[in-house]
């Protein structure tokens, strides 16, 4: 029977609070963690939540009765404590597939993380985590190459690849960076990287820096026989001058070109996977900026999500942290997140975060990059952590040797080696890890100097974003 | 330790690598057997490769044979090993762990540098 229209404001789980809502397939399912303002009961709070990233406005209008609110509605199904904080509960949410956009990532993120974010009655709100339907995945471009397409261009398997950042991050004239990255290449790394803050400054234009790097690309493979890349940024102001970077990287013949995701946007970043897909280069994705969004364990979104936003824009490789090093990130949560780039299906896994099945079906996986304040000493544990699938980017750690890049890079690569080669032995990589380096560099003095020069680390690390376990 | 030079150059064919293991010292017959257990624990097909040192940077090299499908026995690879060594001396060798659900290679090795 038609429904009579009322004016007024309606108490939002009168309509969007659904707990004895089953979940479909085809649905998306959003795990939100909320803060209420004191007084507000928790389903009011995760109606509205449903309400307002999905259907819902503040008042009832006329033009609702002319079409299937009912079924378009966001459902606030499950209300779940949040262990180890009483302030905050987690709220579920399902929504039908039709609320977004084909293909559209930004569909997506407009509505889950758009006005929900200012709403009055929340002091705070995190995007934990979000299930994409198969569905929809399939709908959408992800990586452009994946893993194992990657692996066959590049000539490398059974280890994890090895990168860098070269340094000083600006200022350098091309020709110089070039020289930089020429060391790094001819010493064993299969890698180096533009910095994100270098896209086409005063002191070195684009076109300058892509022309120098190639040549050293050239020559180091001509040198050590081996296939190397350089993460050439093409970041930049607008999208025309994005893809002219592009266009250039491409016609010089460089494997691998590189795109900060967050500051660029996730429309650039679409469309940018979409053209290395079309044109054969593999894509590198920086992620700066993610820190304002993800750190704050009450308010913003998850890195997982972001993960998972990025799989499914398209990109190769995704920075992840690196557990051990100077950035932040938790070990199980980093597991997690690797996970999500990596797999086909991932498993709800409280322990890591995860907070629902994750199926990504037939789409390629993005390789974790884990850079930032890593030396040799870190080796076997980021082998060990990171598995073969993965870049390990050692930036101070191969320009700070005292021999200068190559032997940097040699050492790195050495150590690298060793690890996997005592990893495949069966042998305890992590435990032994200062009898494996210490062994191998017997026959490597470039390893043995970055052994003295930086001291054997512990691993003592405490996070501001922990795991939402019993840390109570 | 003064600073020391990197010892690699164009003109030099032992600086050219060929991929993993190839920055590690030759491996001995134990450590070669311990990857071949590695690569048959994995569940993964053994397989053999080898070419000139010149032709190294090719994609493809010779395929020895077919890859071991199903092979559980360490010591028939490193017979096969041998015979692939004894019928190509001055090759390289390298051994592959081919991974038929990663549609990928688990692992490939340098096992023995070819003469240059």
């Amino acid at each position: 029977m038609a429904k009579t229209y009322n004016a007024g404001v309606k108490e939002y789980r009168e309509t969007y609070w659904m707990p004895e809502y089953e979940p479909k397939e085809s649905d998306f399912l959003a795990c939100f963690k909320v803060v209420p303002q004191d007084g507000v009961p928790r389903e009011e709070i995760a109606a509205a939540v449903a309400a307002e990233s999905s259907t819902g406005t503040w008042t009832t209008v006329w033009t609702d009765l002319l079409t299937d609110l009912d079924y378009y509605k966001g459902r606030a199904y499950r209300i779940e404590d949040v262990p180890g904080d009483d302030s905050a509960f987690y709220a579920f949410i399902a929504y039908p597939i039709d609320l977004f956009e084909e293909g559209s990532i930004v569909s997506v993120m407009t509505s889950l993380v758009g006005n929900v974010f200012g709403f009055k009655a929340l002091r705070s709100i995190r995007l934990e985590d979000i299930r994409f339907p198969l569905a929809y995945v399939m709908t959408c471009g992800g990586p452009p190459h994946g893993i194992q397409v990657e692996r066959d261009k590049m000539d490398k398997y059974g280890r994890p690849m090895l990168g860098c950042t070269i340094k000083p991050k600006l200022g350098l004239s091309a020709k110089n960076y070039g020289r930089a990255v020429y060391e790094c290449l001819r010493g064993g790394l299969d890698f180096t990287k533009d910095d994100e803050n270098v896209t086409s400054q005063p002191f070195m234009r684009w076109r300058d820096r892509f022309l120098f790097c190639q040549d050293a690309i050239l020559k180091a493979e001509a040198e050590t026989g081996e296939r190397k890349g350089h993460y050439l940024n093409v970041t930049a102001g607008t999208p025309e001058e994005m893809y002219e970077r592009a266009e250039f990287a491409k016609e010089i013949g460089t494997p691998i070109i590189m795109h900060d995701f967050l500051t660029g946007g996730l429309t650039a970043n679409t469309g940018l996977a979409n053209y290395c897909r079309k044109n054969g280069l593999l894509l590198h994705i920086h992620r700066a900026m993610h820190g304002v969004i993800d750190r704050n364990p009450l308010h913003g979104i998850h890195f997982r999500v972001l993960s998972k936003v990025l799989r499914l824009s398209g990109g190769d490789h995704l920075h992840s942290g690196t557990v051990v090093g100077k950035l932040e990130g938790d070990r199980e949560a980093t597991l997690g997140w690797i996970d999500i780039m990596r797999d086909s299906f991932i498993p709800e896994d409280r322990s890591r975060g995860i907070m629902f099945d994750q199926d990504f079906g037939a789409m390629p996986g993005v390789i974790p990059v884990a850079s930032g304040g890593i030396h040799v000493w870190h080796m076997p544990a980021l082998v060990t952590i990171f598995g073969d699938d993965s870049v390990l980017q050692f930036g101070g750690g191969t320009l700070g040797h005292p021999w200068g890049n190559a032997a940097g890079a040699a050492a790195n690569r050495v150590a690298l080696e060793a690890c996997v080669q005592a990893r495949n032995e069966g042998r305890e990589v992590e435990k032994e890890g200062k009898d494996i380096l210490t062994n191998a560099a017997k026959s490597s003095p470039e390893l043995k100097i970055a052994m003295e020069t930086w001291k054997e680390i512990k691993f003592e690390f405490d996070t501001v974003d922990k795991l939402d376990v019993s840390h109570k | 330790m003064s600073i020391q030079d990197y010892p690699s150059r164009i003109s030099d064919p032992m600086s050219r690598k060929a991929e993993t293991f190839s920055y590690l010292p030759k491996m001995d017959d134990d450590q070669i057997k311990a990857q071949v257990q590695y690569i048959i624990n994995k569940g993964w097909n053994p397989a053999i490769e080898h070419s000139e040192p010149e032709r190294a940077t090719d994609y493809f090299w010779y395929m020895w044979k077919l890859p071991m499908f199903g092979e559980t026995d360490v010591n028939v690879v490193l017979e096969e090993i041998n015979n692939c060594i004894a019928a190509n001396p001055n090759n390289h060798v390298r051994l592959i762990g081919y991974d038929n659900f990663s549609q990928s290679q688990g692992a490939n090795m340098l096992i023995k540098r070819g003469d240059i």
